[in-house]
């Protein structure tokens, strides 16, 4: 069952942004920082939390589960004090940033651009 | 003076400069389209041995150069002037090729129109006899245009129906006041007339719909060449623009059709060099783009056509869209422009 | 008062330009083709909500192994962080997008991808100024606009919990 929500609710996600890169003139950096945005807004409403609860990472592997991880981070810190807000949601996410960073970094310092093969 | 201008916006080419040299090359890609045996060239490897893009797209430039230097039988030191263009910022692509070449170099923008644009004021001073050769030419290349204009190429996204795919091409072609190379009683195509198009805008935002965007220029300068010089479009055996795509040329037609031409006529004397170079199961959507597409179209398969007698005169008309790689973000509009050259066999 | 008219005029005219856009745009319109929004769809969702299964499957299998949920989450998305910034290398990442669209660019492999892709195509032009800076040129808007987001929020709760 678990895995059946994981996979609905992340295909879910998916065919929205399909919809918004087919159907809309947006383009997809602006499509991902709608997303995020959208997680963090959700999150701060607390109505991310059971979506999560519902689907794991069907709804923290899409781009609005990295806004929910943003926000999450921003509120549990703001039960502790004033910085602690402030550093919670890099704090949350600094993981997978600092991977993203420096994996990426080397990767790109190896590989060369290539001709599109399609 | 100006008796060589007649109607509002085109020149009589009174000695009919001769295109003696003519000279592309193709990337892999356009090597596996139909228009693959009109190439002197196709590479099999996009980066043609050199370190970026932008130096393969040089060196791709030079290479039509070359050939058709080659074809016209002179040397770097008889051409007087090399009139160019490209797509990349500040059109380096050109200018480094002119820095290898040592020709004296007139750079030129117009977006893909730049190839008629290069040929028209080439043919205008070697008619008005201020230079006895000259070449022009120009080029574009998937990987530098994309990166520049779009998203990164390895970036994942999905190309809308109506984006076009830049060329990775270059042609060239040598025009000169007297056919030397060419052989008593062959047949030789000469520039006859020349019609400089307006900038158009019909508020087209979307970058993605270069064909739409650029169509009423097209049909603005085909209009004003027709009644320029009081002809119909069945006088010339092809009207040929340049990177409409197929959108563009469903579109281009339309508006021919509602300016009270005749719609046989428009079917059986209209085509588009943007869906002559890939073939539609080559997956380009909207059909091919950039400098290089009626570039190398021209330098190959239509002069060869016209030397073989399969077409008597053509009118070429490279369309471009102006843009730059921030214009469509302060939300303006992309206004196009189109040239036209008429050229005929004798 | 002559220059308020040519105002008004310039304004009358800037909206007759716009309109004149709509219906061209309304007019080409007729002549693209539509995108095939229900199979591009189908294939966005099957393809993102195999991901998501997946991801589900390592993480159970890392909890299983004694990792807290928090943690295994952490790893679930550095595995797929770096497996799509090395496809993207590879070049396979944007042959699977052309099929897959939304499937991979909205999971969190499309923020990967879209860090390395203009990282890889500026290398020409140093690691610093280009690798370096080129790498934040997509990425970039996403973390300003969810971190500035995600702080607001937390002043936000920080002054309901104060007071």
């Amino acid at each position: 069952m678990e895995y059946l929500w994981a996979f609905i609710i992340g295909g879910i996600w998916c065919v929205i942004g399909q919809l918004l890169l087919d159907g809309t003139k947006l383009t997809a950096p602006r499509v991902l920082v709608i997303f995020v945005v959208t997680g963090v807004v959700l999150q701060a409403l607390n109505l991310y939390q059971p979506i999560v609860d519902l689907a794991g990472n069907g709804a923290t592997v899409p781009l609005p589960g990295f806004g929910y991880n943003l926000a999450k981070g921003a509120m549990e810190g703001a039960q502790k004090g004033f910085l602690e807000a402030i550093t919670g949601p890099i704090k949350a996410t600094a993981a997978g940033v600092a991977v993203a960073i420096t994996f990426g970094y080397i990767v790109s310092l190896i590989f060369t651009p290539k001709s599109p093969k399609r | 003076m100006a008796n060589r201008k007649i109607g509002a916006q085109t020149v009589q080419l009174e000695n009919r400069p001769y295109i003696i040299g003519r000279g592309n090359i193709g990337g892999k890609k356009e090597g596996e389209g139909p228009l693959a045996d009109s190439f002197d060239q196709i590479l099999d490897d996009d980066m043609f041995g050199e370190k970026s893009w932008e130096k393969a797209e040089c060196k791709m430039l030079e290479a039509a150069m070359e050939k058709a230097m080659m074809r016209a039988q002179l040397k770097k030191e008889n051409i007087d002037i090399m009139l160019c263009g490209d797509l990349i910022n500040q059109i380096m692509t050109s200018s480094f090729a002119a820095r290898d070449m040592h020709i004296p170099f007139l750079g030129l923008y117009g977006a893909c129109s730049t190839m008629t644009e290069s040929l028209v004021i080439g043919s205008m001073l070697v008619d008005g006899g201020f230079a006895r050769s000259i070449i022009a030419g120009a080029s574009s290349h998937f990987c530098t245009a994309e990166r520049q204009f779009r998203m990164p190429v390895e970036h994942g996204n999905q190309r809308p129906t109506s984006a076009q795919w830049t060329a990775t091409a270059a042609g060239a072609v040598v025009v000169s006041e007297w056919p030397h190379a060419i052989a008593k009683g062959m047949p030789v195509v000469r520039a006859t007339e020349a019609t400089i198009g307006k900038v158009i805008d019909a508020g087209i935002r979307d970058a993605n719909q270069m064909g739409a965007a650029m169509a009423p220029a097209a049909v603005d300068t085909l209009l004003n060449h027709l009644q320029d010089t009081g002809r119909d479009i069945d006088y010339y055996d092809l009207v040929v623009t340049g990177d409409l795509g197929y959108i563009g040329k469903d579109i281009m037609a339309d508006l021919l059709a509602d300016a009270g031409l005749d719609k046989n006529k428009i079917f059986s004397h209209y085509d588009d060099c943007g869906t002559m170079l890939f073939s539609k199961e080559q997956d380009v959507h909207g059909g091919a783009s950039g400098c290089g597409c009626s570039a190398s179209v021209f330098a190959g398969k239509l002069l060869k056509d016209m030397e073989q007698g399969k077409y008597r005169r053509i009118l070429l008309m490279s369309t471009g869209a102006l843009l730059s790689t921030i214009s469509p973000y302060q939300g303006e509009s992309i206004p196009g422009i189109a040239h036209a050259i008429a050229l005929e066999v004798e | 008062m002559a220059l308020q008219i040519s105002e008004e005029k310039n304004k009358e005219k800037e909206k007759q330009k716009k309109e004149i856009g709509k219906a061209y745009g309304k007019y080409a319109k007729q002549f693209t083709p539509r995108p095939k929004y229900f199979s591009n769809s189908v294939k966005a969702f099957i393809v993102g909500g195999l991901i998501c299964t997946a991801a589900l499957a390592v993480q159970n299998r890392l909890q299983a192994m004694g990792l807290s949920q928090k943690d295994a989450g952490t790893f679930v998305t550095i595995g797929l962080v770096a497996l799509a910034q090395l496809l993207t290398g590879l070049g396979i990442f944007d042959v699977i997008a052309k099929h897959a669209g939304a499937g991979v660019i909205v999971p969190i492999t499309g923020f990967a991808n879209s860090m390395v892709a203009p990282a890889i195509e500026y290398k020409k032009e140093g690691p610093v100024l280009g690798t370096g800076a080129k790498l934040f040129s997509v990425a970039g808007p996403v973390l300003v606009c969810g971190i500035s987001a995600a702080t607001v929020v937390g002043i936000i709760y920080w002054f309901i919990e104060k007071f």
